[in-house]
């Protein structure tokens, strides 16, 4: 009992000696587990979706038929429905990035360069404190907001206007709105963060040079602030691309996610719905690629 | 550090062999939970490719294992916490200590109810299946059949219910019947003076148009067989007979009805919750329901003004059974909650919480005394609890599939391309 006792911290002495002496080796065993994680459960699934994208179903048995074939590939782009559905999803992420940043930017630049420090905390917890509510209390709060005789639409009628529930109520418009509205912070945070790099030399050395607020903007704010702009739309563009929930609850629309959901479950096609997934993949990639040229990881 | 670097390739491992018996498709039969008595018996040595043709029933009940874990349709599984008349939950455990544990996880489609057996395993023990997903569980060799003799109340159960095609295969009994309803026609009573008595109110434009965007359907790929119900009736030159086995020409006609009623509808329901939040609102005003939604909303304060009515052409309707899975990790105590679910003071509870006629009709006689809040008189004789001609009117969901089941043989349109069709339907 007494020897292994008096042996082990002999016997670890000599390994973390060892490990000293071998600093590859210690990291490696530090990065092991992370990284075997990362690559077994986040490439594998890939991996996974990517080979079932090319498999089939058998629709006799139900059964997946693993042999390669474009079949699934084949009914996206036959079948028009499945076009407008990808069509429907990327507009509507482009408009809830677009509007998203252009609410974002004056929030972020006030908090960065105007607001006493007291106002920017204030600020930044109001914008934080939302994150922590649950994306499906947000949403249904949002339905009862644009319901039928709902907050607004009583709002609106106080001031003599009645057509506010047939504008939005369930559809596409009141999607957009609450998506601009659930991702608004991940817009925020990063050009805020970008903004504040910004050395207030800058602006001085351009007022110095005779340029007024309009040039300044244009020609050192945002060319300085754009990486942060493109990292923030990477989030809100994502984001919207993959949802499901918020067509479902709030629009009568189908995005590229309901479809996918659709697919599975008694039908039991995981193959079309692992084709289907990798449009917004394919979208994705596209975009990161065009991010990367406007410097968005640069500063990573 | 070694301990949890062990924890994690634990788990690891666990969401790798999780991931490859979905891959798989096929139930190993070396799944650990099973091998417990005596669902031992349940597990199939080989996934057969369609209903298995020999099986070794359950036929005895062990101890409990202490706990339960349920996938259920909302409504199937309540402990006082919605309405606090209505609780079986708790009796169970009193009668059940080795059950003492009981939680619920609530499906809202039959998609939803299959997906999560299917990619679950050992994590739930039991389900309460319709027929559009019970069949496919039995095919897939998800779920074990049972000797009915474990179950004390299955002699009292409706004849028709004992071993009906939805759960009973090849004479083996898959689980037991619980409960059947029909998916009936609700409206506003505040907003239709005139009470609807067709699906016309649904289907047909002409009606339509003085509500347009009130009309509400359900997001299911099912829908589709209420569409050909109505064609049924409506158009007979088409010559449906039974609305989920339907030619090429009968299911492109009913597709184009349901594009013809897409710009009516202003919400595909997804949830009873969903139906419930849009007839309170007045978002949608008239369209198909479970009785449970219209029970729900009746019984608000101050009560919303719907009403829901059998139209004239007849209903699609579900017909639910509680099924073991073969996966189960507790699987005594579901043969218990099975048992438990067709005693008449459960039945009744059940029916009269939901809104769906018991399959144990012994159960009448407490309904029909009942001073709860959902109470309705004659409750059994207005869900024609055992009224067979009733209930062979009623087109139970079930999984469309290419063998018609009669003379035009593999002809019809299988289930694939209902959903194809509906995700074309909703654009």
């Amino acid at each position: 009992m007494t020897t292994p006792e008096l042996a082990r911290p002999r016997g670890n002495r000599r390994i973390f000696g060892w490990l000293h002496r071998h600093p590859r080796v210690k990291l490696g065993a530090l990065l092991v587990v992370p990284a075997g994680w990362f690559g077994v459960i986040y490439f594998g699934s890939l991996a996974l979706l990517f080979a079932y994208a090319f498999w089939s179903l058998d629709p006799q048995t139900g059964e997946v038929v693993k042999q390669f074939t474009l079949a699934n590939f084949q009914r996206i782009l036959e079948k028009p429905v499945y076009g407008t559905i990808v069509i429907r999803t990327v507009a509507v992420a482009a408009i809830v990035t677009v509007v998203d940043a252009l609410i974002a930017f004056p929030i972020a630049y006030y908090m960065a360069r105007v607001a006493s420090p007291r106002r920017r905390a204030l600020l930044f917890m109001s914008i934080l404190l939302p994150l922590w509510a649950s994306y499906l209390v947000k949403t249904y709060a949002w339905r009862i907001l644009l319901a039928p005789n709902g907050p607004f639409d009583w709002g609106f009628k106080l001031f003599g206007f009645d057509g506010f529930s047939d504008i939005f109520g369930i559809s596409d418009l009141s999607m957009t709105v609450v998506f601009i509205y659930i991702w608004l912070p991940y817009m925020i945070l990063p050009i805020y963060a970008g903004l504040e790099r910004i050395p207030n030399s800058y602006l001085e050395a351009s007022a110095d040079l005779g340029a007024k607020g309009g040039p300044t903007f244009r020609r050192v704010v945002l060319p300085l602030a754009m990486p942060a702009l493109v990292a923030g739309s990477i989030f809100t563009f994502s984001l919207t691309l993959g949802d499901y929930i918020i067509p479902a609850l709030v629009s009568n629309t189908q995005f590229i996610g309901n479809v996918v959901f659709a697919s599975q479950g008694v039908a039991g096609d995981i193959p079309f719905a692992a084709a289907y997934s990798l449009v917004p993949v394919g979208i994705m990639a596209i975009y990161l690629l065009v991010a990367r040229h406007f410097g968005a990881f640069d500063e990573l | 550090m070694s301990q949890r670097k062990g924890l994690i390739s634990a788990a690891i491992v666990a969401i790798l062999a999780a991931a490859c018996s979905s891959t798989s498709a096929s139930p190993a039969a070396s799944n650990g939970p099973a091998s417990q008595a005596p669902a031992s018996q349940a597990v199939a040595s080989e996934p057969p490719a369609s209903a298995p043709a020999s099986e070794t029933p359950v036929a005895t009940i062990g101890p409990g294992e202490g706990e339960l874990n349920l996938v259920a349709w909302a409504g199937y599984v309540e402990d006082g916490s919605n309405v606090k008349e209505y609780d079986w939950v708790h009796p169970f455990i009193a009668a059940n200590p080795d059950c003492s544990k009981v939680t619920v996880k609530t499906a809202d489609t039959s998609d939803d109810m299959y997906t999560l057996m299917a990619q679950g395993h050992g994590t739930y023990d039991g389900v309460s299946a319709s027929g559009d997903a019970s069949n496919r569980l039995i095919d897939r060799a998800e779920v074990a059949p049972i000797d009915p003799a474990v179950i004390p109340d299955f002699k009292d159960l409706t004849p028709f219910l004992q071993s009906p095609a939805n759960n009973t295969v090849n004479g083996f009994h898959y689980g037991v019947s619980h409960g059947w309803g029909g998916n009936t026609l609700m409206y506003r009573t505040d907003k239709f003076p005139t009470p609807p008595t067709s699906w016309d109110a649904v289907f047909d434009p002409a009606k339509m148009s003085a509500y347009k965007g009130k009309v509400t359907a359900y997001n299911g790929t099912i829908y589709i067989a209420d569409a050909a119900l109505y064609l049924k009736t409506h158009k007979p030159e088409l010559g449906i007979t039974d609305p989920y086995e339907l030619t090429q020409e009968q299911f492109d006609a009913a597709i184009a009805l349901l594009k013809e009623q897409r710009p009516f509808v202003g919400k595909y329901w997804i949830s009873y919750a969903d139906e419930d939040a849009n007839f309170e609102s007045g978002a949608s005003t008239i369209g198909t329901t479970w009785q449970y939604q219209t029970n729900a909303l009746k019984g608000e304060n101050p009560p919303i003004p719907v009403e829901a009515i059998v139209p004239t052409e007849g209903m699609t309707g579900w017909s639910d059974t509680w099924m073991l899975s073969r996966y189960a990790k507790h699987p005594n105590c579901m043969l218990k909650w099975m048992a438990w679910m067709v005693t008449p003071e459960t039945q009744a509870q059940v029916a009269e919480n939901f809104g769906e006629a018991p399959a144990n009709p012994k159960a009448c006689a407490i309904l029909n005394t009942s001073t709860k809040p959902y109470a309705i008189p004659n409750f059994c004789d207005a869900y024609h609890v055992t009224d067979e001609a009733f209930y062979n009117a009623i087109a139970f969901w079930k999984t469309p599939v290419r063998d018609c089941g009669d003379a035009r043989g593999n002809t019809c349109v299988p289930y694939d391309q209902w959903l194809a069709a509906y995700t074309d339907v909703k654009g």
